[in-house]
């Protein structure tokens, strides 16, 4: 005969009801501490790869990520910097021309640049030209077990591989962001007062009388601190490529060439908040 | 005994809930080839990553030269490794760097060298391992021999007194697996390193090895010579050994020691006393001048040609063979007394010289790499053995008796 008890806690249910209720918690509470481990580790591989610069036979090294992550990125560089001075040039014209104003075109397309355009822009192009090959590279040398053979060599993978990358960003960053600069004042220079007739001295005597020092050493600053966030993170997802959940062989190197190119942009935003905030 | 060079002690490791290696003990001697089989997946490179310091164990303690890693300085686990280097399984060579650059590399980042010495040491290496024409070439332009080869001379440039291969002949044809195997034996004698190998290759390691460990579910059940572990008495030899021979009979064509062993007993229980049966030895004499002249390959493509023209031969009326040695291969004719054995043996003698000769040399000709030319000669003896006496007494007699039955001179020229 089939009968229902009444009245009496059933243990296995409650625990059943309880452990739903905690699931989003416990979801929440693992993501955030895997981002917290995730982000201590980042830092002492930072950190690590930094105190390996100084030890020798390192410069051939750097001067090699240097020619490849800053030499060879300087024709998109100018590309980008060109066609961006020109577009500012231009919004900036049609804008400030409304109010009679156009006579601070080079001041705004010059601020714009110096304090904000140049780095970022500088730091996503890096970003998807050498990031994304470190990226690679490294996740192929993991998992082909050549970081293993490394170790086995008794050569340290962070001075051999990691740190000239981390030193040679940080070397090349703020070289290329004023370039970056220069390149796009030019290209303002060229819709402003060649295409749209601008006076030639209204252009530069704004910019020299509007940028401060102050101006051009906060968005240097910031192009250090993109340099540390690209080279770490894109450094970072292709040395623990092997370590991913989601996939192995090389699908876990493509998903860690992705990653580093989408959480350094991001990052880029992010920080490029808080810095400007903190400098400003 | 001496203290070995490298001891495990009770060493367990986990991967999550799953326990690959359950309190393991292993010794490891100064000086001695080292065979670890086992079946794949049973964890034995898993060992190797624990001997050079890429794995720590869960549980236990690794030895070295007596004294646990655990209590040793930073600076003296440092000194205890760099006398190790590895093989790896798949090379793990360095695919942006040329052969040159593969090889330089530990000793332009652990040492302070000028390049002079350096080029000398490389160019010694590659020379060595017969690279020479490879210098400039990147691994992806190698075949699977020349990677191993310069996985080995990358593995041998700071000169280590001990070495680490990972499965060496995995992903290498019959003849390949020959080569590489004797070029790590050649190897250890020359330099005298303690060689620690990872393979499946049985019975052919055997040939190179002093010492045997047998890893089975997780633990090692055997350590022993070769000849100790065919008396072994365990599941260990049904389900792995025996498998693993079964498929060297299959892509050889010739009885592994031990499974020949197993048949010639087998023949002589089903013989009445005063039975009789035949032996003959086959020697193949001038393999160290197609060593010497043409690789190593080319010489264990023609040992290997002549063990299979020699099975085809003797299969048909029964015989069984089996490589003995580097250049010898015995076979049994079972059902043969002497007399019969002389009469198949001059038809035999009739085809090899009309063409087994030839089958030889054209085995040694596919791998040849060199327009060096080379004599050589091979020889046969019969014996005669009844069921009470040792087949290797039987042996011995067969090869006292040989005679030259074929010789190709300076062959290149043909």
């Amino acid at each position: 005969m089939a009968y229902t008890v009444t009245g009496q806690k059933h243990p296995d249910n409650e625990a059943e009801r309880l452990d739903m209720l905690l699931r989003p918690f416990s979801i929440i509470g693992s993501v955030v501490i895997g981002w917290v481990n995730k982000l201590g580790s980042a830092t002492l591989f930072l950190f690590l790869s930094l105190l390996k610069t100084f030890r020798p036979k390192q410069l051939s090294k750097i001067i090699h990520q240097l020619y490849y992550i800053g030499a060879r990125s300087t024709t998109i560089i100018m590309l980008v910097s060109l066609f961006t001075g020109m577009v500012l040039g231009l919004q900036s014209h049609h804008a400030l021309i409304q109010f009679g104003a156009q006579g601070a075109v080079g001041t705004l397309v010059a601020l714009s640049l110096i304090r904000e355009l140049g780095p970022v822009l500088t730091a996503i192009m890096i970003t998807a030209r050498a990031g994304s090959a470190i990226s690679a590279e490294i996740g192929i040398q993991r998992i082909s077990e050549q970081i293993d053979a490394l170790h086995t060599m008794r050569i340290d993978p962070l001075r051999y591989l990691i740190s000239p990358k981390i030193t040679a960003a940080i070397i090349s960053f703020p070289i290329l962001t004023t370039l970056f600069n220069l390149i796009g004042i030019g290209g303002g220079y060229i819709s402003g007062v060649l295409l749209l007739g601008l006076n030639k001295g209204t252009y530069f005597h704004s910019i020299q009388a509007n940028v401060q020092m102050k101006d051009i050493s906060d968005g240097l600053i910031k192009s250090l601190v993109f340099a540390i966030i690209v080279a770490t993170v894109c450094c970072y997802q292709g040395y623990y490529a092997h370590l991913r959940k989601d996939s192995r062989g090389a699908k876990a190197v493509g998903l860690a060439t992705t990653s580093a190119v989408v959480i350094s942009c991001v990052l880029i935003l992010v920080s490029d908040y808080i810095v400007t905030s903190l400098l400003i | 005994m001496n203290t070995p060079l490298i001891e495990f002690k009770d060493v367990t490791k986990r991967f999550g809930t799953k326990t690959i290696l359950d309190r393991v003990n292993l010794q490891i001697y100064e000086g001695e080839v080292t065979t670890i089989i086992g079946l794949s997946g049973a964890g034995k490179s898993l060992i190797l990553k624990h001997i050079i310091g890429l794995l720590k164990p869960d549980e236990g303690s690794i030895l070295f030269r007596g004294k646990p890693l655990a209590e040793m300085k930073k600076s003296e686990i440092a000194t205890s490794f760099a006398q190790m280097s590895y093989m790896f399984q798949d090379n793990a060579l360095f695919d942006s760097m040329t052969v040159y650059e593969n090889i330089a590399l530990p000793l332009q980042e652990t040492t302070n060298l000028k390049k002079v010495e350096i080029d000398r040491r490389v160019m010694a290496r590659i020379e060595q391992t017969e690279l020479s024409d490879a210098v400039n070439k990147f691994p992806a332009e190698l075949s699977g021999g020349m990677q191993k080869r310069l996985a080995l001379a990358r593995a041998l440039i700071t000169d280590p007194r001990i070495v680490l291969f990972d499965e060496p002949t995995s992903g290498q044809d019959p003849v390949r697996k020959n080569a590489i195997l004797s070029m790590i034996a050649h190897y250890q004698r020359k330099f005298d390193f303690t060689a620690i190998i990872v393979s499946h290759e049985i019975p052919d390691v055997y040939f190179i090895s002093n010492r045997i460990l047998a890893l089975y579910d997780g633990k090692i059940v055997f350590q022993g010579t070769p000849e100790e572990l065919e008396k072994f008495d365990h599941p260990f030899q049904d389900e792995v050994i025996n498998s693993l021979e079964g498929l060297q009979k299959e892509l050889t064509g010739l009885y592994s020691k031990r499974q020949f062993k197993i048949m010639n007993h087998a023949h002589l229980k089903r013989r009445t006393i005063g039975g009789n049966y035949s032996v003959a030895v086959f020697t193949l004499e001038g393999l160290n001048s197609i060593v010497t002249n043409l690789g190593y390959d080319a010489a264990h493509a023609a040992i290997q040609s002549m063990g299979l023209y020699i099975d085809k031969h003797f299969g048909a009326i029964g015989g069984f063979s089996t490589r003995r040695n580097s250049n010898e291969v015995v076979t049994v004719m079972p059902y043969s007394d002497i007399a019969d054995a002389e009469n198949i043996l001059q038809d035999f003698t009739k085809d090899f010289q009309g063409q087994g000769i030839r089958d030889i040399w054209a085995g040694a000709r596919q791998q040849l790499t060199s327009a060096n030319c080379v004599d050589f000669t091979v020889l046969a003896g019969i014996a005669q053995g009844q069921p009470i006496a040792e087949i290797d007494s039987v042996i011995e007699s067969a090869k006292s008796n040989q005679k030259e039955i074929g010789r190709l001179r300076c062959a290149a020229e043909e």
